[in-house]
């Protein structure tokens, strides 16, 4: 059997008895990434080298008797916007292209103390603005269920090399969907934890209310080994939580919803619903109910000013956050004519492509005099509402299920004309980051087109051990998510 | 809700964009339509609502011991300047 067919967990227990080495399994991804990247454009970067070097540590350390634990010696890939020390870091964007980050985020210092293997870093929209990775400087990322097709954004490329056994699992962020939407796309799991959680540290800022790292897997149980590794207090981020870690993979095993009451909002089953998708949904709940759970029907009335109200809130924090890319520090800088102002003009001008402009002009717009207290102001009390239909909502249930998207991986270039319609389809995913609240995929079908389905499972604040529990037992009962797609 | 070219060209200055008239036209008819959207806002009732700054409530920005501690060196937070002069950033010249 090839290694790279494994689950992270099930890899684990085999490095753990011998029967592979970690440089075997390093060399077995990077043979599968020279194999199938080409036409999947998952990677930006492969360090190659480096995987190597950290896997032959990783078997010496466990060899002597001196193993980290569940991560060691795995390999793993970091979508490109966490910051790496001395690997390039782009974001996605051409502004930068070259930049060599002098730090690593906190996230992949504690991927490196697990002992885990950083294969390179992967494809996504441009700071991460974008729903299909086609607003990445360096080319789009390929759906591996169908090269035409997107794999969903803005971490695509971390749910693409989930998806093509390029790596055993992946880290990406989700500001409004964009774990658990690309997870969707790409028939993979994909988690967003509760804001604060884990650490904004080294991770390129979009928008600071909103944005959240989180882990892709093949399995809830993968997601949960990588999520502990990386969850809890950071000082470098005083947004961080401190609130105790779990052991989530240990509290999963047997998992089952008996007993569990989950809720299921009407105004996330309406018109523009994919009937395939709502049928395969459908289903997985029809299951859920069967393995114990019990279905109780909840309202959140608010969901339909969800995307106006993320439309506002996010673009504004984007349009702050990217004031610091002025060509002073790092990254591209036009400053062959024209004096200080020029060059600010000239590099961001150069630098942004269309989309990000597009949202920075967006937020600008709504913060900028006399528009602060309609578009912003108005936002954040909206989003208040929000935040409440789910209170309310958790006083009844345990946690909620819904369609991630309201259809499957549409084609490359489909949607790039009208940024409108883009944003729309971001429906299911945006309530849960205005809320902060926890946030899962997993696998629960396909389409006739053979294209895959995800269910969406949202929880309580710093309760993710329930969406473990949910992924869990569905996983236990389903195969979906054991499917692999055939490449080329 | 149309917006005019004169106000896309100012809030590109704000945002400091250069755009070409081609840019300022496309984003003057994208523009329009997403904020025509977000009008919906508009039809809510947030009397005495509170704003959400964040989505988990951090009771006070918490404050670490003031004690000395290493930092980046300069030689590394210098290390991708575009333009340097010693420990210095270098920049174009400011007055115009």
């Amino acid at each position: 059997m090839n290694p790279i067919d494994l689950t992270l967990a099930e890899l684990s227990a085999r490095l753990a008895a011998k029967d592979v080495s970690s440089a075997e399994v390093t060399a077995a991804c990077l043979e599968r990434i020279r194999a199938t990247d080409a036409l999947l454009g998952a990677f930006l970067f492969v360090d190659e080298t480096g995987a190597m070097t950290h896997a032959q540590a990783a078997d010496e350390r466990r060899a002597a008797g001196r193993a980290r634990g569940p991560l060691d010696g795995v390999p793993l890939a970091l979508k490109d916007i966490f910051c790496t020390e001395g690997i390039p870091t782009t974001c996605g964007s051409k502004i930068l292209d070259g930049f060599v980050p002098p730090y690593d985020s906190t996230h992949v210092r504690r991927l490196k103390d697990a002992g885990a293997v950083l294969l390179g870093k992967l494809n996504m929209d441009e700071f991460a603005m974008g729903s299909s990775n086609e607003t990445s400087a360096f080319g789009p990322c390929r759906n591996p269920w169908d090269t035409s097709r997107t794999p969903g954004g803005s971490s695509g490329g971390s749910a693409a090399a989930v998806a093509a056994r390029q790596c055993f699992a992946t880290l990406g962020t989700d500001t409004g969907g964009s774990i658990r939407q690309p997870a969707a796309f790409s028939g993979v799991t994909g988690l967003k934890p509760t804001y604060g959680r884990c650490s904004r540290y080294g991770v390129i800022a979009f928008a600071s209310s909103l944005d959240q790292v989180g882990p892709f897997g093949r399995t809830a149980e993968d997601c949960a080994l990588v999520l502990q590794a990386i969850a809890g207090k950071d000082p470098m981020d005083s947004t961080s939580l401190d609130a105790p870690v779990p052991d989530w993979a240990a509290g999963m095993k047997g998992a089952s919803v008996k007993g569990m009451r989950l809720g299921v909002p009407k105004e996330y089953f309406v018109e523009g619903l994919d009937p395939e998708v709502e049928k395969a949904v459908r289903e997985a709940m029809r299951l859920l109910e069967e393995l114990g759970a019990t279905l109780v029907p909840v309202e959140l009335p608010h969901t339909e000013y969800g995307i106006s109200t993320y439309y506002v809130v996010a673009p504004a924090e984007c349009s702050s956050n990217l004031a610091r890319f002025d060509g002073v520090r790092y990254g591209m800088s036009k400053r062959e004519e024209g004096a200080l102002r020029e060059m600010y003009f000239r590099t961001r001008a150069e630098g942004f492509g269309p989309e990000v402009k597009r949202r920075i002009m967006i937020g600008t717009y709504a913060l900028s005099s006399g528009y602060y207290d309609a578009y912003y102001l108005r936002a954040q009390k909206v989003r208040t509402l929000i935040k409440r239909d789910f209170d309310e909502a958790f006083q009844m249930v345990d946690a909620i299920v819904t369609p991630t998207t309201p259809g499957v991986a549409f084609r490359l270039g489909e949607r790039t004309e009208d940024p409108l319609q883009m944003y729309l389809a971001d429906v299911f995913t945006l309530a849960c980051n205005l809320a902060g609240l926890p946030g899962m995929s997993v696998p629960c079908g396909f389409s006739s087109n053979g294209l895959p389905i995800g269910l969406q499972i949202l929880g309580k604040p710093l309760d993710e051990a329930s969406l473990f529990r949910v992924g869990g037992a569905y996983q236990a009962a389903t195969d979906w998510h054991t499917r692999a797609p055939r490449i080329g | 809700m149309a917006l005019t070219k004169e106000q896309v060209e100012k809030v590109a200055v704000l945002a400091r964009l250069s755009l070409s008239d081609d840019e300022i036209e496309q984003f003057r008819g994208q523009l329009s339509s997403i904020l025509g959207y977000i009008e919906k806002l508009q039809a809510l009732d947030v009397e005495g609502v509170p704003p959400t700054t964040h989505a988990v409530q951090v009771d006070s920005t918490p404050l670490r011991p003031d004690v000395e501690r290493e930092s980046l060196a300069p030689e590394s937070a210098l290390a991708n300047a575009p333009a340097r002069d010693g420990n210095l950033f270098l920049v174009p010249r400011i007055i115009e």
